[in-house]
């Protein structure tokens, strides 16, 4: 900024009230956008926090007139209407999001070693089929998977939306992973054949070891990419299988709903991910940008 | 190297060949290319039974000409597209913009920038239904926040905003810039802070400061990850279901479908499936050109800019 000011000759006059300028647009520019970011939120935990229950009691609100934790304790202890089974709909989404997760880490893993280590030929007709099916949105193939479920027996099974978060988190962690391991020199691994290594050794004891960072952006995303899944779990799923996330959905059906009670659960059901980002937001930023620009 | 010491112990007949023949590395033969097909087994099973049955299954159930006989004789098909076109127009281009001017506002050295950035990225860690249903209970008639907000600050009555078409799709395209501009800033400020601070510097001393330093400089050198990020935005953007489904539910009177919730509509609110995939193929002539220049993008550059 200083240089600026002292190389600025012609506008002198101008480059003095500039600073103070883009300070005080900064501070606006800034409060904006803490307002736009946190309102929705906000506007969750006003809910939230309302003790009354069925009714449409926030009319205009801005804050809650009386807030009480009453609807976090009716969704933990399961008495709310639609949250009487809030701890079996919590572990069916953690179900399905840790299975997502590790098949999609397994799969991911052994298919890309396979490619980018193993100089398999045809490997980039591989990696062509995963940029395709990345390019596919997943919404657009929900009525066919609705069918196909039924041939594979897996109708109203959580294993069926396992089968679609799987497929579609697959292809981006074989690019991330592919990416990535170009940065591994090949020497390991040579080292490690003239040693007598077979294919399994390599890819357990050096392949895995050093892709740890990539590994853990991978299973982030997919556990993510289930955690945040509505469209599948909503048409796959039964209530009998019902999970936390298409719970929500019925907030918009019933108006007799126990309101606060239900965002109480959506924020408990939020709060894992932020949580979690948070607490891996150094291999994240890392290879976000590195995933993203190539892909 | 710990690692190694199990397999020197136990040296397997492969290894003389190893040192024979290094120019016969690259061809895979025996047990490797039995263990490098295992490898790829798992994947290949999941494309042909996940990817390739169901693309095939939707091809067969949209293949017949009458289908878009009967998608262009609807009405509601034919705003379906105009929406869609609109909440992908300005859903990604608004947000790719924005994202990528705000990139450079968070990289400005103030601490409370840095703060800031937090609670700006919490929209996009957010579970996506929750914060469409919270957009949802924002927005609704005169108890949601929004309104008492404008009645409290302004005192203007505020609209019933999912009774206007134009309001409902506004706050679709909204509530869909809100979550993902978070996520697009991030790779945007990543990309940014790897462009040399001499570039900068020779920019300074040719006079090239703020918005000239903005057109010509940083604007140029993120060009092409603008684009590559743009259409991956589009795919993502024109394959969302969760943002219109939860935030305007298609109303006011399913005026406010994107092509994504049509399709729903079609196959399970109107139980005609056929109908409901082929109204969904129709985005298929707009997703291969972008997925063509993508692969031909990624097979091409390696992690650039």
């Amino acid at each position: 900024m200083s240089a600026t000011a002292s190389l600025g000759r012609p506008g002198r006059r101008r480059y003095r009230l500039r600073p103070a300028l883009v300070e005080a647009g900064s501070v606006i520019l800034g409060a904006a956008l803490l307002i736009w970011s946190l309102l929705p939120i906000y506007n969750m935990f006003l809910i939230a926090l309302d003790p009354e229950e069925g009714e449409i009691e926030f009319d205009g609100n801005l804050w809650p007139p009386e807030p009480s934790l009453e609807g976090f304790r009716a969704a933990v202890t399961q008495e709310a209407r639609y949250l009487e089974d809030f701890w079996h709909q919590f572990g069916n989404s953690v179900y399905i999001g840790v299975a997502t997760m590790a098949l999609t880490v397994l799969i991911g893993s052994l298919a890309s070693f396979a490619v980018g280590r193993m100089r398999l030929s045809k490997a980039s007709l591989l990696t062509n089929s995963a940029l395709l099916t990345y390019a596919i949105p997943a919404s657009l193939l929900i009525v066919p998977y609705y069918g196909i479920m039924h041939t594979y027996g897996l109708s109203d099974n959580l294993w069926a939306v396992i089968a679609a978060q799987v497929t579609f988190a697959t292809p981006f962690a074989i690019i991330i992973l592919q990416l990535y391991s170009k940065l591994i020199p090949f020497e390991l691994d040579d080292a490690a054949r003239v040693d007598g290594a077979s294919a399994p050794q390599v890819y357990l004891r050096i392949y895995l070891p050093l892709m740890t960072p990539a590994l853990a952006v991978v299973a982030l995303y997919a556990l993510l990419l289930a955690w945040n899944d509505y469209l599948y779990q909503a048409v796959l799923l039964s209530v009998r299988h019902m999970t936390l996330s298409i719970t929500q959905g019925q907030l918009l059906v019933d108006v007799d709903a126990a309101w606060n009670a239900m965002m109480a659960a959506g924020i408990l059901y939020a709060l894992p991910p932020v949580v979690l980002l948070f607490a891996l937001r150094r291999y994240v930023a890392a290879s976000l940008t590195m995933a993203e620009v190539d892909s | 190297m710990s690692s190694t010491q199990p397999v020197l112990a136990a040296p397997p007949p492969m290894m003389a060949r190893g040192l024979e023949r290094p120019a016969e590395r690259r061809r895979l033969r025996g047990a490797e290319l039995r263990w490098a097909i295992a490898f790829v087994a798992p994947y290949v099973a999941v494309f042909l039974a996940f990817v390739v049955y169901p693309f095939g299954y939707a091809l067969w159930m949209a293949g017949k000409p009458a289908l878009y006989a009967e998608l262009f004789a609807d009405p509601l098909y034919l705003t379906t597209l105009v929406n869609t076109a609109l909440f992908v127009g300005f859903g990604v281009n608004v947000k790719m913009f924005l994202a990528l001017l705000l990139s450079g506002f968070f990289l400005r050295r103030r601490w409370w920038i840095r703060a800031l950035l937090v609670p700006f990225i919490l929209p996009w860690l957010i579970a996506t239904a929750q914060a469409c249903v919270s957009f949802h209970w924002m927005l609704i008639g005169q108890y949601g926040l929004l309104d008492g907000l404008l009645l409290a600050l302004f005192g203007i009555d505020g609209p019933i905003w999912f009774n206007d078409r134009a309001l409902a799709l506004g706050a679709n395209i909204a509530a869909y810039i809100w979550k993902w501009m978070p996520f697009w800033t991030v790779i945007f400020i990543g990309a940014r802070m790897t462009i040399p601070r001499d570039v900068y510097d020779a920019a300074e001393v040719d006079g090239a400061t703020g918005v000239r330093r903005f057109v010509h400089v940083t604007f140029p050198l993120l060009a092409n990850l603008y684009l590559v990020c743009t259409l991956v935005s589009t795919l993502w953007t024109l394959g969302d279901f969760t943002t219109v489904y939860l935030v305007s539910a298609a109303a006011p009177g399913q005026s406010t479908h994107v092509l994504a919730t049509l399709g729903y509509h079609y196959a399970f609110g109107l139980a005609k499936p056929a109908l409901g995939v082929a109204a969904v193929m129709s985005a298929v002539p707009v997703l291969i050109p972008i997925a063509i220049v993508l692969m031909r993008r990624a097979q091409t550059s390696e992690v650039q800019l």
